[in-house]
This record gives C-alpha cells, structure tokens and sequence, in this order.
C-alpha cells in the first residue's frame, strides 16, 4: 500500500531559494499536506507549511502543486502517479516568507478597501426579513473560505505586480458583488467597483473560477453580473434614460 | 494586515522561480484547439460572404439572412423588403453579419476563449503571459466589449429572422433535410441568445429582490440554467450555423441534389 | 535585542468567535484594542464548526423561549453547569445572533423570512441558526467584517484604520505577565502579554492592564481529534502560569462522529447534522443499535421504535426524537461499546448512513461540505453509501474558571471566554451552543474587561525581570540540540488516547501521570533545528509546556472523580452520583510552577426560580435527597 514518492519543495526565505529533492514515504489515502509534514517529521523539521483544519475549510494550506494553486490538504496523493516527481511551490503572486508560506497581506488590505455592508439605518437587529431565494446568490460567494488562490492565480496581478494598487482582485471583486445583491445593502458600489476597484481589468478568462476550492462560479456568478450592473449605471444609455424618466434606481428595486 | 515589522527584510519577494510554469499537464491544448476552430470559423465567414450562391427556395443561407439588399433574390428578401436600393452592389452578407458577429465578438464566452487563444492573456491558468503590460477591459479600446448588450438585442431579432426562416422552409417543404438542418440551428442559435449573461441580467439579474418578481425570478431560472452551458451552447451553435450555411449552398450550387435535399 | 512593544488597553488573544466578539465590544465601549491569534487573521477553529448556533428565537417553533433552552443546556451537562452562564447564555443568544445579521451574516431562511433553525441532539425545538453546514465560517468573517467596518470608521475619524483595533495574527502568546506591587492586591494583576511573531521569530510585547483569553480547546493532546494544531490548550496553561484556576478539566467531549478513514484524516468531523436530517447510526450487522441505549434519564424523551423515531422527522409534535439525536457523550459511547463489542466496521467504526434515507439532490443541498468532504478525503460519495465514522476528541468542557456576569478570572485583570472558559457546559455541551456561548461571553468578557480598565486607579506596570525570563523560556528550545518535539509530542498524543480517553480506570489514568512526569522532563530537552522564521519544531517545542500542564489537569481531575458524568466516564464508577454533583474540582498550580494540584469546590445551589423550571421527576434522578427536600419546601411555599 505504501511506495516511496519523489517530491520536489520549494524552500528559501525572502524570495532566494530553490526546489530541493525529497524521496519520502506514502501511504494510502494520504493528502499532499500529509506528506509535507511526513516531511517535516522525518527529514526538514523547520520546513515551514501553513495549516489549520485539514479539511478544506480554512483556507491556509494554498500552495501549488505541479504548477496549479491546490490546497494541500484536499489534494489526494491517489491523483498522481507513483514515478511521477510531485512539485510543491509556495504561492507565485504573493511576497515569500518562508518555503510554502507566503505573505498574504495583499488580501487584507484589498479587504480593508471594500466599504462594509451598509444596512438602513432604521432596521434593527432582529427585524430583518429575507427570503431564501434573495439571499442565495451572495450565500455562494460567502462560501469562500478566503484561501487566496484566485487572486493568486489571476493574471492581472500574477503577471503584472503593478496592477496591484488598482485592482482588488477576484475574491474581493466578488465581496462588492455579494453586498451588491445583499436584499439590505444601501450603498452605491456599482462605480467605485469599476474605478477604485478594477473590474475593468478582469478580462473574464476564468481562472479564479477554475481554482477555487470551493467551487464559487466567481465569474459567471459575480464578476460578471458585477460587469453588467456597471453597464446598466455607466455605458447603457437606455438604462439611464429610463432611469431619469421612471426615477427610479438601477438594481435596488 | 500591516503589523509587519518595519525590519522585516524577508517579506518583500516573490519566490524566484525561473520556469513559466511549473504545470505538466498539457494546459496549451485549450488555447491550441480554440485557436484552431476560431481560424476555421473565420476562414468559412470571410469565404461565405462572397459566395453568391446563399438562396435556393425555400431555403436561405443564414449567414446572408436577412437579406436586404435590391440585389437579393426575390423570395430570398425578409417580407419582400429591400429597403437598400440599387446603388449598394457590395455582397448582402456584409450588411447584416456585423451583428451576429459583434453578439459573437463581444460576448463573455468568446472573449475569455480568444483571449485566451489568440491573444495569450493568459494562455492557460498559472502560465505566465506574454506582455509587459497590461489593463484588460479597463479602457479603450477594450472598454468598448461594455456594449454587448446592444449586439444582445440585435442577436435577438436575428434569431427570431433564421426562426422565421425555417418555419418557411417547413411549410414549403416539410420533408426536405434542409428544412430540419434550419430548424435545428434555429432553435441551436436561439438557445445560444437566450442564454447570453446580458440577457440573464436583463430578465432578473439586476434585481436584489427575486420575491417581489416572481414572474421574472422564474425567468431568470431559466436563462440561469440555459448559461451555464453558455460555452457549449457558443460552440454547438457555432457550427450549426457554419454547417446550415454550407449545406444550404451546396444545395444552391447543385452539388448537394437528392431528392430529399 | 530590541523587543518590538506595544500599548493597549485591551489585548485579546485569540481570534475565534469569541475573541472576536470580545475585541469588538471592547473597541466599541471606547478602548484600544488588539486581537493576537496564532494564525491569519479569519482562520481560527471557529471556521470550523458546521451546525450552527443554538438561540431560542421561536422561529421554526414558537413553543421554544429562553426557559426551554435553559432547561435542555442544564440536562446536557446533567446539571453540573454553572446555572447564571446557562441562564445567561439561554437569554442573550437570540439578541446575538440578531446582532449578527445586522453586520451582514445571511443565514438561512425560514418561508417567512426569518432565520432558519435546525434540530440537534439535546435540543427539544429547532434552535439552531445555520446556513447550510458552515455556520462557523459565516460567525468568524461576518465578526471578522465587523472587525473591518469598525477600522474603517477609525480610518474616516482617526486617519488611522488601526488607531483602536488591531490584529497581530500568526503571533503567539507564550506568557502572561503580571504586576505584582503590593498596591494591585496579594497575587497582583496583569500588566501585559509576552509572545512570538511566527513569521520572523521576533519577540514581542503588549502592555496592558486587561487580557482576554480566547483561545479555544486543547485537543491536540490527543491522537484521534477534530482539532487542528492550535488546540495545544495554550490559553488554559497561560492562566494557571498567571495564578488563575481551572476548573471541570476531567470534561472531555468525545464527539461520536469522526471520520475513521483514511488514516490521515481519522478524527476529522462528520457534522451532527447529519444525524439531524435523518441518517441513521447502523452497526456491521445492519442493525439501528442505538435504541438499546437510551438511559434510563432520557427514557421519555426518546423513541423506542424506529417507526416512532422516523415519524420524528416530519411530525415533531406527536412523537419523540430518535435516540441518534441523544447527547454527544451517549452517543459516543454506544459506538465505543458496538466496536468493541465486535460489531464496528472494517475500519474500526460504526455506519452513519443518510444515502438510503433522503434523495441525493437533498443531501447535496443540506450537508453540501459533507458531501464535498467524503468525496475528497475519501473516495466516499455519501448519496450512495453509508459512512464510517467513530468517536473523536472534540470540545473540553473544562476551563479557566470565571464570574459568570464579568467573564473575569480570579486574577485581576484576566478574563476568558470561549472554548478556554469552564462552567457553561458543565459536564457535557450541546451541540450549537458553543458558537453562541463565543458570542454570549465574548461580549460580555469584552464589556467586563472595558469596564474593569475603566475603574482601575493606576496602570500596572510589568517588571524587567518577568520580561527577561520570558524571553529565555522562549528563546530556549532554539539554543538546544536535544530531541526533536514531535516525538514528545506524539508520544503524549498517545497517552491521552489511549489511557485517559473515553472510558477511564484508574489504573490508566495513574499510568497516564506517571508519562506525563517523564515527558514534562523530556520536553525539557527538546531542540529545534533551523533558523527563527517560520520554524515549526520550535512552535511546538513551546507549545509543549502548555499541552503537558493540560493534560495533567485533566488526568489529574479524571482520577479524583469517582463517578460517570457527561464527558467524564469511569469503567470503575459507571453510575451518576448525585453527591459529586455538589462539587467541582479546581486545578490551579503549585507557587513554584512545577505541579498541578487539584481541589474540591461546592458548587453553589441553583437559585429558586431556575430550579421551579424543571420537574421533580427529572431533578430526583440527579439531587441529592436533601436538595431534593429543600426543593419540596420550595415547591410548598
Ligand atoms: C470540527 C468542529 C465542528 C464544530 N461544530 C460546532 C457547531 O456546529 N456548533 C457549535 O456551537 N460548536 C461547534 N464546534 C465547537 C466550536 O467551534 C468551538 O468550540 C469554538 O469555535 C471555539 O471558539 P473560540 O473562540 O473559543 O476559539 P477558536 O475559534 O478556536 O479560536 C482560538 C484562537 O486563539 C488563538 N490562540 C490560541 N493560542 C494562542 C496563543 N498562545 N497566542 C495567541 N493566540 C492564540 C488561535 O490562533 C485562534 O485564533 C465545533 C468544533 C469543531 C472542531
Ligand atoms: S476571470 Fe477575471 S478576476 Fe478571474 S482570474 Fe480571470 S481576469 Fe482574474
Ligand atoms: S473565492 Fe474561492 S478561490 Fe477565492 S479565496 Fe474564496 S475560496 Fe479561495
Ligand atoms: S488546512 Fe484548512 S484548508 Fe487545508
Ligand atoms: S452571448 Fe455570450 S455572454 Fe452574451
């Protein structure tokens, strides 16, 4: 049941480092992380590896794995080969730490940009009334364990560190567009989501749907319905002529 | 969080790592195989408009359709309507494609394929992109992709002209093959409209409160369901049209001549 | 070297729920505050919890009020609950969780828009607020969001987002550090808080005259746990270290449904929901066992056929709940004693199994993680086929022991709530009622430590000598080359489960402390190997300490109690006995550090109008015959 694995780990701190080789014992129905800290018991004790839960509702155990974000503790060592090398490598957008972890603060500073939910001022707590179908589009996004890997695998700031002051990125793009459709929320954000946040720079191209553990269509769910409320407030002119002739606001019927 | 220590010399890179990507699986299949059947589609539109030969009764090549020009035939004109007179001598396709290929061009599944495929923007997921810079749809000309909704309505009356189409096929002649190959792409590039992400929003999705509109919440559902095929839909639909229109010309070229036909 | 300091007024260490709703409350009455966690910012175990948050908000069922709550709170932790936490925590959950929607949560919906609730063991009405099975994760980011909204305030008044609350995450507590000038009472009061930045290993220091420990459980003393890494019990050590005593440490719930395969994942939670919405608990020969054990207690509460017990589901009303629904600490054991007994299944559990009792489409709607869950870990597709699951080491009742209004600790200037505080859940917890006890005692722990700053003369003042000490405690795994920490530790892990696990007796339990003593001198010599950055053996080299002194607590306490209760049962003293419920037992530490010692305490008598809530045929199975008299009176009067 048991077979030696070869591994190959990312380890340095502050950017230098290099992929070592591992050859490591693995046995049945074992994760990715597992062997990470097979890893650190046996051979590397000061081989640094984020974790909580082990169970994939966290969000701390992002890493990429032969080249595509994964959380460690959700990927089965059963989906690879046993000659095959497996490559373990911290986060690519996000500043190093050490080995596999990485600096995540990006995400709590972009989070900090986002003005919170904005209730009327006169419902009280407890005198909310929603429907279930109402809520169930944002319940999606707020199924995001905050794992970080779609803003890591975007290629808006992936490829390009520059984006990084204008753009929120997908997990926090898809936050105005959970309080956007909040049955509750008052606040004007379909502006600030294009100018502040850059919505504009998602080119659609999927791939924070494509990693996310969670499986949140991030783009057909958020990003995009986000990119067509914009158009209603700023490209659509038949929206805003209806909307000057009816009076009547966009989106908060 | 900004409680990093102002000493904190470890935290300011990356992790060096030369290789593009580290990925070995074979990602550029995807952008390879969308590059392909893009160009092909591109190839047969760009031949199509110059053929002559997109009208035999009942039917009517649907990528001439409608066909407002003078120089169209007879019953090939959308009511017996040529509404451009004599002056404009240039291929009838030209004046009509520009819509169905704007819905096309502009809409969100076929901007994340060529993007993709064409443009390497990014070429897979977690494979470094070409360019030095870079700011997607946030201004010109991008920007411009914003407009999609007007090609949506377009798309629409389109759709419903290769609907009425068909149903003339089928009541002049109900047993042809060509009248079911316009009835199922019809329906195909119908489908394909109505699952349109500007159209989901249109029918609820700008709405925050689904139970006030229960009418249009059940709308929604259904274009909801429709758009989560919306890539499979694009492509299907894609080739229905290319293989309607070309059969449609075979037929009015002579080439195509059974009985059933 | 430079020690990074900093001042507050409040310091709240751990990020949970209910340090969270803790650090808000305090920043909301005016003081300066700051959260240290030991991981990022939004990730701590609260995340974790699946079914929900139990308040009697009479939405699915208008039947149920604060009494009804009350009452099912004090019958699962058989009456040895601190009664004023119960009736508390029974009476503010609602406003709680209230209080949460209105800072964005959205949990489900009942048809008229309300919030939803759901059953659970021990739970006599639908009472727990939920949203599918992630519960936590909406409690920990709507408390993390709030957290955010507040910064954002201090940013539009102050220019500075981080002017009144700040997070230091992935930064560890390592001691707490007192005053102890004659002028702060005979065992001083806190001065502050010493720890570790993980990221770099830089030492770090806060000032502070209050400190709030929220820093949940202590599982990871254990092999087969539901707990990740940070549950090594740091909050319950830091406070005997300052002086504060422990109290129901022998309280241990082993939750019946853990994952038991793969090996890698056993102990990993299977929700109680599960068992909520209608699966089964079957052994290896197909059989519903655990209708053979409904205790003679819980006999009128529960179905005895399993027609009646599926007739629960759908009519409440007319019949009475399955016994899979009996408290964890029941149900826990019904599965010890089927395994043992022979009739486990091939991977040492029992079967949970809802596939041939609900649609697939209607599991994949209300046990979505589940569903993911078993599909990734383990090949399971829960539609189709039953899972295997076995008890895990889930929740310790026991913790620091604190007034019940205040959430203060003996010592001034401690407070603690939370997973790390004791009393609330007596001998056994409900599932649900922990997330609202986060959120009950968080605010009023974040209130008592406002209110306690507020009313202090002059700050304390920590000396230089605590400092240096704490500093060398830290820095000395780092200086030795002994052996590596996760030997000590997995030995430990073993001990606990294997000798103070489920069932105890007391010779194991007496064996148990004799390896606790030899690894307490082992861990002495333990190195870590590496550099200071981000350097794990070093973590747990000094997460030793804390989980040792725990696990003393706990086998220490288990031994001297001679009775079964709740997450405590003796093999040697399997019955209930109404005279150790008048008592507590109270770990605190020798002057010298280098022992636990343990005492017996009176818990005080409920007071009149709580106990006229229950009926005398339930009271007289776990009174004594005098309270019972003195309830009679009571009753005459
Ligand atoms: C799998 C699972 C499912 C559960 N489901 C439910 C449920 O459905 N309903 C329910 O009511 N309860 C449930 N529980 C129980 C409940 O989740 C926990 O008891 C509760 O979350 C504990 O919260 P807390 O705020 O006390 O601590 P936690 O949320 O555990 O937070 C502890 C915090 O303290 C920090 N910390 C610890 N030590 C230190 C230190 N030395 N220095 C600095 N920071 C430190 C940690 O980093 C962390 O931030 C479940 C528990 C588990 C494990
Ligand atoms: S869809 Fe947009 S946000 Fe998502 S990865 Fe692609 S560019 Fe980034
Ligand atoms: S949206 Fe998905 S991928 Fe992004 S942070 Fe959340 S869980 Fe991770
Ligand atoms: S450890 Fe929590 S998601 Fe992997
Ligand atoms: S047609 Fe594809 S999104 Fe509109």
């Amino acid at each position: 049941m048991s077979y030696k694995a070869k591994f190959r780990v990312w380890r340095g701190e502050g950017g230098e480092g290099k992929l070592e080789d591992f050859t490591v014992e693995v046995n049945e129905g074992e994760v990715v992380l597992d062997i990470i800290h097979r890893l650190q018991a046996t051979q590397v004790p000061d081989l640094a590896v984020r974790w909580n839960c082990k169970a994939g509702k966290c969000g701390s155990c992002s890493m990429e794995i032969n080249g595509r974000p994964k959380l460690g503790c959700m990927t089965r060592m059963s989906t690879f080969t046993e000659d095959e090398t497996v490559t373990v490598t911290p986060m690519r957008t996000f500043p190093v730490i050490k080995d596999l972890v990485t600096d995540v603060s990006f995400n709590y500073k972009k989070a900090r940009e986002i003005p919170s939910f904005t209730p009327p001022a006169e419902v009280k707590p407890g005198e909310f009334r929603m429907q279930q179908i109402d809520v169930e589009r944002s319940q999606e996004f707020r199924k995001c364990i905050e794992c970080f890997m779609c803003n890591n695998v975007c290629h808006v700031i992936r490829d390009h560190e520059e984006n990084k002051s204008n753009f929120a990125g997908p997990r926090f793009l898809m936050r105005i567009a959970e309080l956007d459709m909040h049955p509750y929320d008052v606040a004007d954000r379909k502006d600030s989501a294009q100018e502040e946040h850059g919505l504009g720079f998602c080119n659609i191209t999927k791939c924070c749907t494509e990693v996310c553990p969670e499986h949140i269509k991030i783009t057909d769910n958020a990003l995009i319905p986000m990119k067509e409320r914009v158009v209603d407030r700023r490209y659509d002119p038949l929206v805003w002529l209806g909307n000057k002739i009816f009076k009547r606001s966009s989106s908060n019927s | 969080m900004t409680q990093t220590t102002a000493d904190s010399p470890a935290r300011r890179q990356r992790a060096q790592i030369k290789e593009r990507t580290l990925r070995t699986d074979p990602w550029w299949r995807y952008p390879l195989i969308t590059f392909i059947i893009f160009m092909a589609f591109l190839v047969y539109a760009t031949w199509a408009i110059f053929d002559t030969s997109y009208f035999m009764a009942p039917y009517h090549a649907p990528f001439a359709s409608p066909c407002l020009a003078t120089s169209c035939p007879e019953g090939a004109r959308l009511f017996g309507f040529a509404p451009f007179g004599d002056w404009y001598t240039l291929p009838p396709g030209l004046l009509i494609l520009g819509l169905p290929a704007g819905f096309r061009f502009t809409c969100y599944y076929y901007r994340k394929a060529y993007y993709r495929g064409f443009w390497l923007s990014p070429p897979a997921c977690a494979v470094n992109e070409p360019h030095k810079k870079y700011t997607g749809e946030s201004r010109f000309p991008l920007i411009l992709q914003n407009v999609h909704r007007y090609f949506f309505y377009a798309a629409i009356v389109v759709g419903l002209i290769l609907a009425y189409d068909a149903v003339k096929a089928l009541i002049e002649k109900p047993d042809g093959l060509g009248t079911w190959i316009l009835i199922v792409n019809a329906i195909l590039i119908n489908l394909y409209s109505l699952s349109c992400h500007s159209c989901r929003h249109i029918t609820a999705g700008r709405l925050n409160h689904f139970s006030k509109h229960p009418v249009r919440y059940r709308a929604w559902n259904v274009v909801s369901k429709l758009n989560a095929k919306h890539q499979e839909l694009a492509l299907v639909s894609m080739f229905s049209v290319m293989g309607a229109d070309l059969y449609v010309r075979l037929v009015a070229k002579g080439i195509i001549a059974f009985s059933f036909a | 070297m430079e020690i990074e300091r900093h001042e507050y007024d409040v310091v709240v260490i751990g990020a949970g729920g209910a340090g969270l709703r803790a650090a808000i409350e305090a920043r909301q009455q005016g003081k300066r505050t700051a959260i240290v966690c030991k991981s990022l910012f939004g990730k701590a175990h609260t995340v974790m919890a699946e079914g929900g948050a139990a308040a009697a908000m009479g939405n699915v069922n208008s039947k149920d009020n604060w009494m009804v709550h009350f009452r099912d709170t004090m019958r699962g932790g058989k009456f040895l609950n601190n009664w004023r936490m119960a009736e508390l925590h029974a009476k503010e959950a609602p406003d709680r969780v209230w209080e949460l929607e209105a800072w964005g949560a959205l949990f489900d919906r009942t048809k008229d828009g309300k919030i939803s609730q759901r059953n659970f063991g021990g739970h006599e009405y639908p009472r727990l607020a939920h949203v599918g099975d992630r519960t936590g994760l909406e409690l920990i980011r709507t408390l993390q969001q709030r957290v955010v909204a507040l910064q954002q305030e201090d940013e539009k008044l102050h220019g500075d987002a981080e002017a009144y609350i700040k997070v230091f995450q992935e930064c560890t507590v390592t001691r707490l550090l007192k005053d102890m000038s004659p002028a702060h009472g005979p065992g001083g009061a806190i001065a502050g808080a010493f720890g570790y930045w993980r990221e770099n290993g830089k030492l770090i220091l806060f000032d502070a005259p209050a400190i709030v420990l929220a820093t949940g459980g202590i599982g990871k003393s254990y092999v087969v746990t539901s707990n990740s890494w940070e549950y090594t019990g740091d909050g319950h050590a830091l406070a005997l270290l300052a002086g504060a005593k422990l109290i129901n440490m022998e309280f241990i719930q082993f939750h019946p449904t853990g994952m038991v395969w793969p090996p890698s994942v056993r102990g990993i939670l299977v929700t109680e929901s599960v068992r909520g919405d209608g699966g089964v608990l079957k052994n290896s020969e197909g059989k519903r066992f655990m209708f053979d054990y409904v205790p003679e207690v819980f006999k009128a509460q529960y179905a005895t056929t399993e027609e009646e017990g599926d007739r629960w589901y759908t009519d409440q009303a007319n019949n009475r709940r399955p016994p899979e629904l009996l408290p964890r600490d029941e149900v826990a054991r019904a599965i010890n004693s089927e395994v043992k007994a022979g009739r486990g299944s091939p991977q040492g559990g029992v079967y949970l199994d809802v596939s041939t009792r609900l649609p697939a489409a209607e599991i994949i709607r209300r046990l979505p993680s589940m569903h993911h869950q078993f599909k990734e870990l383990a090949d399971v597709d829960i539609t189709k086929e039953a899972m295997q699951v076995g008890p895990t080491c889930h929740y310790v009742m026991g913790g620091v022991e604190v007034d019940a209004d205040t959430a203060a600790a003996s010592v001034p200037g401690l407070f603690a709530a939370g997973e790390v505080s004791g009393g609330m859940h007596g001998s056994n917890r409900l599932g649900g009622n922990s997330l609202s006890d986060l959120l009950v005692f968080g605010r009023r722990a974040g209130a008592g430590a406002a209110s306690y700053v507020n009313a202090l003369a002059g700050r304390p003042k920590i000396s230089d000598e605590a400092v240096t000490d704490a500093k060398a405690e830290a820095l000395a795994p780092l200086q030795r080359s002994g052996e590596n920490p996760y030997e000590v530790h997995h030995e430990l892990q073993r001990t606990m489960n294997e000798l103070v696990g489920i069932i105890r007796k007391e010779e194991e339990v007496s064996e148990a402390l004799e390896s606790v003593e030899k690894l307490k001198e082992r861990a002495q010599g333990v190195g870590a190997a590496g550099s200071r950055i981000y350097n794990p053996g070093w973590h747990l080299a000094l997460d030793l300490r804390n989980m040792l002194l725990v696990s003393e607590c706990v086998a220490k306490a288990a031994l001297l109690r001679q009775e079964s209760r709740g997450g405590h049962t003796r093999d040697d003293f399997p019955g209930m006995s109404p005279e150790w419920r008048t008592k507590i037992l109270l770990c605190e530490l020798t002057p010298d550090g280098s022992e636990v010692i343990v005492q017996e305490q009176v818990q005080p008598p409920m007071r009149d109008d709580l106990i006229q809530l229950f009926d005398r045929d339930e009271l007289k199975k776990y009174i004594t015959e005098k309270e019972l008299a003195d309830f009679d009176a009571l009753a005459k009067e």
